[in-house]
C-alpha cells in the first residue's frame, strides 16, 4: 500500500510518520525487509528483557553468539559456502541498527565477529584458514576479536610495538593489545603484528585460544559498553603457523578494510540507539506531566525532539547511501568516515538530550536513555575517534594531511 | 501428505491504528504490515509437522494485494515449500477468501488445511469454518494442540472453561489459537534461499470467484479513551467501591 499512487490523496493530505520521516521504509527491498524484521523481533524478545541485568552486573553472556548465529546475524555479507548470509552491506546496516536499538554492547559483540574477524579471515586468509575457521564464526560456536590497538598506540596504529619473528614453519608473536572486544572469551584472534620477515611492515595473523604464551585478561570497571566483555590481549612469544598469515595484505590496509566495514555498521547501530531514545524520551514526555501539563507541549521539549528527529533522519538517509555505494563497489573509506563521525557524534547528543528530558528519572537503568548514553561515549571514540574522522575528512578536504 | 497454509496480511500487532478521518476505515498509508500472527503460528504448525515426517509439503497462499508476496516471501523464509499468491486488490471478505481458498485446495488436495483462527485487522474468526463449510471437510477451531494420526487428526481446542479434543477424518480444516506453539525467526540465510522458492500468481477469476463485498461497513470509530482512575483511601472504601460502584462482588 506504501507506494501505491491514490489519487483520493493530494500530496498536503499525505500524513507525516515521526517515525520514519523521509519514508526510509520504501527504499528497502523485500528481502532486506524481511532481514530487519528478524532482526528487530529477536532483538526486542530475546534480547531487550536481559539488557540491563547484563550492564549492571557486567556480565557477556556468551549463548548470545550461538543465538545470532543460528540465525545468520554473524557474517551477514560472507558467502554462503562459507557459512554466511550473502546479503547486502545494506541488510548489514540494518541488522546492526536493530540490535543496537537495544544496546551498543551487543551490537559491538557482532559487529567485531562479522567485520572485524570474519570480514579479513574472507578477504585475506588462505583457504585453509577460511574453512577452518567461518562456518564455525558464523554459527556462533566460536567467538573471535581482533587486536590492532595497543596500550602505546590507539588513533596512530602504525606506532604499534607487537612484533613478528619469523621461526621454522611460521611466526613468533610477542606484544600486547588493549580495548580488545570479546577477547576474554574468544576462540580466535585477528591479531595485527610488524613483522621483520616482511621489512616491519604490518601483517596480519590469526591465533588460537589455548596456543602457548597466548592469554586474554578481562578489562574490568567500564562504564560503558557494560554488556560485551573487553580485554587485552597479551602474546609472550606464541608461536602461529605460516599458513595463518594473511598472505597477501600488508601495511595498515590490512586493518583499515576491516575497520571501515565496521565503522559503516556502527553509522547505522548508533541511530538504532538514537532511535530508541528519541521513542523513549517522546513517551516519557507525552506521560509526565508538569506544571498542569505534558512535558511534551513545552517549547524547550518540543525542541530537542525536533532536532533528534532531523539528525536521525538525515544520519539514516546517509547510511543507506552509503551503503548503496558499498554495494555497488564504489565506496570511499571518507564516505564511511562522514557517517560514522557525524551519526555516533549525534546520536551521543540525542542520548544526552533525552536523559535530560527523563529529569531524575533519566539515572535509573529501566528508563534506558542513560544506558544508551554511557554506551555511545565508546562508540563516539572507538574505531576511529570523532576528531581523527574530522582529520580523515579535513585531509580528504584540503589535501593536506594534519595527523602530525 | 500436503498443507496448506492461509496467510494474511496485516497491520503489524504493534502499530497504533489510527481511523481514517472520514470514518471510513483504518488508515494504511506508510503503516508496517506484517503476517497476522495467528498465521504464523499456523505456518510454524505445519511446518513442525513436516519436520516430524507427518507432512512432505507446506504450500502458503495469500489473497490480498501484490504486496501480499512480502508475507508470502516471510512463510517462505521460514521453512515452506512454495507459494500463491491470490492477487485481489481492496477488501476481500472472509466469503469471498472461503471460496477462493476452496478453489485453491481442489487444486492443491492438501490433507490438511492449517488457517490462524482470526485476522487480528478484522478480527472476523469466520474463513476457516467457512472453508471446512464448502469444502464438506471436518473442523477443529481454536487449536492448542494438533496431532497427526494415520487418516486422522487430534485436535486439542480451546473452549470456554477448559480443553475439547476432537478427532477429525482428514483432510479436515484446523485454525490455531495462541498457545499452540512459538512461532521461529526466519534466519537469514533462509530468507536469501526464500528468493529462489516458487511463488505462483493467481486472479480470483481463476477460480471463479465474484470478490464484491457483500458488507457495507456504515461507521470505523475508535475505541473510547480510559478514563482516569481515582485513589481509594483505604481497602474498606475499595471494598465499598467494587460493591457499589464496579458492582463485582
Amino acid at each position: 500500500m506504501a507506494s501505491a499512487p491514490n489519487k483520493s490523496h493530494a500530496s498536503s493530505d499525505n500524513r507525516f510518520n515521526w517515525e520514519d520521516p523521509f519514508l526510509l521504509e520504501d527504499l528497502l527491498s523485500e528481502e532486506e525487509r524481511l532481514i530487519r524484521d528478524t532482526a528487530r523481533d529477536y532483538a526486542q524478545d530475546k534480547l531487550l528483557p536481559r539488557v540491563n541485568q547484563a550492564f549492571m552486573d557486567e556480565e557477556t553472556d556468551r549463548g548470545i553468539f550461538s543465538e545470532m548465529g543460528s540465525l545468520g546475524l554473524l557474517g551477514v555479507t560472507i558467502p554462503e559456502s562459507y557459512g554466511g548470509a550473502e546479503a547486502s552491506y545494506v541488510s548489514y546496516g540494518l541488522v546492526a541498527r536493530e540490535v543496537e536499538r537495544v544496546d551498543s554492547g551487543y551490537r559491538s559483540m557482532m559487529s567485531v565477529q562479522s567485520s572485524l574477524v570474519m570480514f579479513p579471515i574472507h578477504a585475506f586468509g588462505t583457504e585453509a584458514v577460511r574453512k577452518k575457521f567461518l562456518p564455525k564464526l558464523a554459527t556462533g560456536e566460536m567467538v573471535g576479536c581482533f587486536g590492532l590497538t595497543e596500550p602505546d598506540a590507539g588513533s596512530d596504529p602504525g606506532s604499534m610495538k607487537t612484533r613478528a619473528e619469523k621461526i621454522d614453519g611460521g611466526y613468533r608473536l610477542s606484544g600486547s593489545k588493549m580495548w580488545i572486544s570479546n577477547a576474554p572469551i574468544a576462540d580466535v584472534f585477528v591479531v595485527w603484528a610488524k613483522s621483520e620477515a616482511h621489512g616491519g611492515q604490518i601483517r596480519g595473523f590469526v591465533l588460537e585460544k589455548g596456543m602457548k604464551g597466548l592469554s586474554a585478561p578481562k578489562i574490568g570497571g567500564k562504564l560503558s559498553l557494560r554488556a560485551s566483555i573487553t580485554g587485552e590481549v597479551v602474546m609472550d612469544g606464541v608461536e602461529v603457523p605460516e599458513e595463518n598469515l594473511f598472505p597477501e595484505v600488508s601495511g595498515l590496509r590490512g586493518p583499515f578494510e576491516c575497520l571501515n566495514r565496521a565503522r559503516y555498521g556502527i553509522s547505522w547501530g548508533v541511530m538504532g540507539a538514537a532511535e530508541d531514545c528519541l521513542r523513549r524520551a517522546r513517551s516519557y514526555a507525552l506521560d509526565r506531566k508538569q506544571f498542569n501539563k505534558p512535558l511534551a507541549q513545552t517549547q524547550l521539549v518540543q525542541k530537542k525532539l525536533a532536532d533528534m528527529e532531523t539528525e536521525i533522519t538525515l544520519g539514516l538517509h546517509g547510511s543507506l547511501r552509503v551503503g548503496r555505494l558499498l554495494d555497488e563497489g564504489r565506496m570511499a573509506p571518507e564516505m564511511i568516515s562522514l557517517v560514522k563521525r557525524n551519526n555516533c557524534g549525534k546520536a551521543l547528543d540525542i542520548a544526552r538530550a533525552a536523559r535530560d528530558i527523563h529529569g531524575g528519572n533519566g539515572i535509573q537503568i529501566e528508563y534506558h536513555v542513560m544506558r544508551h548514553a554511557m554506551n555511545l561515549e565508546t562508540v563516539n571514540t572507538y574505531e576511529g575517534t570523532h576528531d581523527v574522522h574530522a582529520l580523515i575528512l579535513g585531509r580528504a578536504i584540503t589535501g593536506l594531511q594534519a595527523f602530525m | 501428505m500436503k498443507i496448506l497454509v492461509p496467510v494474511k496480511r496485516v497491520i503489524d500487532y504493534n502499530v497504533k491504528v489510527r481511523v481514517k478521518p472520514d470514518g471510513s476505515g483504518v488508515d494504511l498509508s506508510n503503516v508496517k504490515m506484517s503476517m497476522n500472527p495467528f498465521d504464523e503460528i499456523a505456518v510454524e504448525e505445519a511446518l513442525r509437522l513436516k519436520e516430524k515426517g507427518a507432512a512432505e509439503e507446506v504450500v502458503v497462499v495469500s489473497v490480498g494485494p501484490q504486496q501480499a508476496q512480502e508475507t508470502l516471501r516471510t512463510a517462505l523464509a521460514m521453512g515452506a515449500d512454495r507459494a500463491i499468491l491470490v492477487k485481489v486488490d481492496g477488501v476481500v471478505e472472509p466469503l469471498a477468501v472461503a471460496k477462493i481458498l476452496k478453489g485453491v485446495a481442489d487444486e492443491e488436495q492438501p490433507g490438511l488445511v492449517i488457517a490462524g483462527k482470526q485476522a487480528i485487522d478484522d478480527d472476523c474468526n469466520q474463513t476457516g469454518q467457512m472453508l471446512a463449510a464448502l469444502l464438506g471437510w471436518g473442523q477443529g477451531t481454536f487449536a492448542s494442540k494438533v496431532e497427526v494420526g494415520s487418516g486422522t487428526v487430534d485436535v486439542k481446542r480451546e473452549v470456554d472453561g477448559g480443553l475439547q479434543t476432537v478427532k477429525l477424518k482428514m483432510p479436515a480444516v484446523v485454525t490455531t489459537d495462541l498457545r499452540l506453539n512459538e512461532p521461529r525467526y526466519a534466519s537469514l540465510p533462509n530468507i536469501m534461499k526464500a528468493k529462489k522458492k516458487p511463488l505462483d500468481e493467481k486472479s480470483a477469476g481463476d477460480y471463479g470467484v465474484d470478490v464484491t463485498p457483500r458488507l457495507e461497513v456504515v461507521k470505523t470509530a475508535e475505541p473510547a479513551g480510559r478514563k482516569a482512575g481515582v485513589k481509594v483511601a483505604d481497602v474498606a472504601e475499595l471494598v465499598s467501591k467494587l460493591k457499589n460502584e464496579a458492582g463485582v462482588l
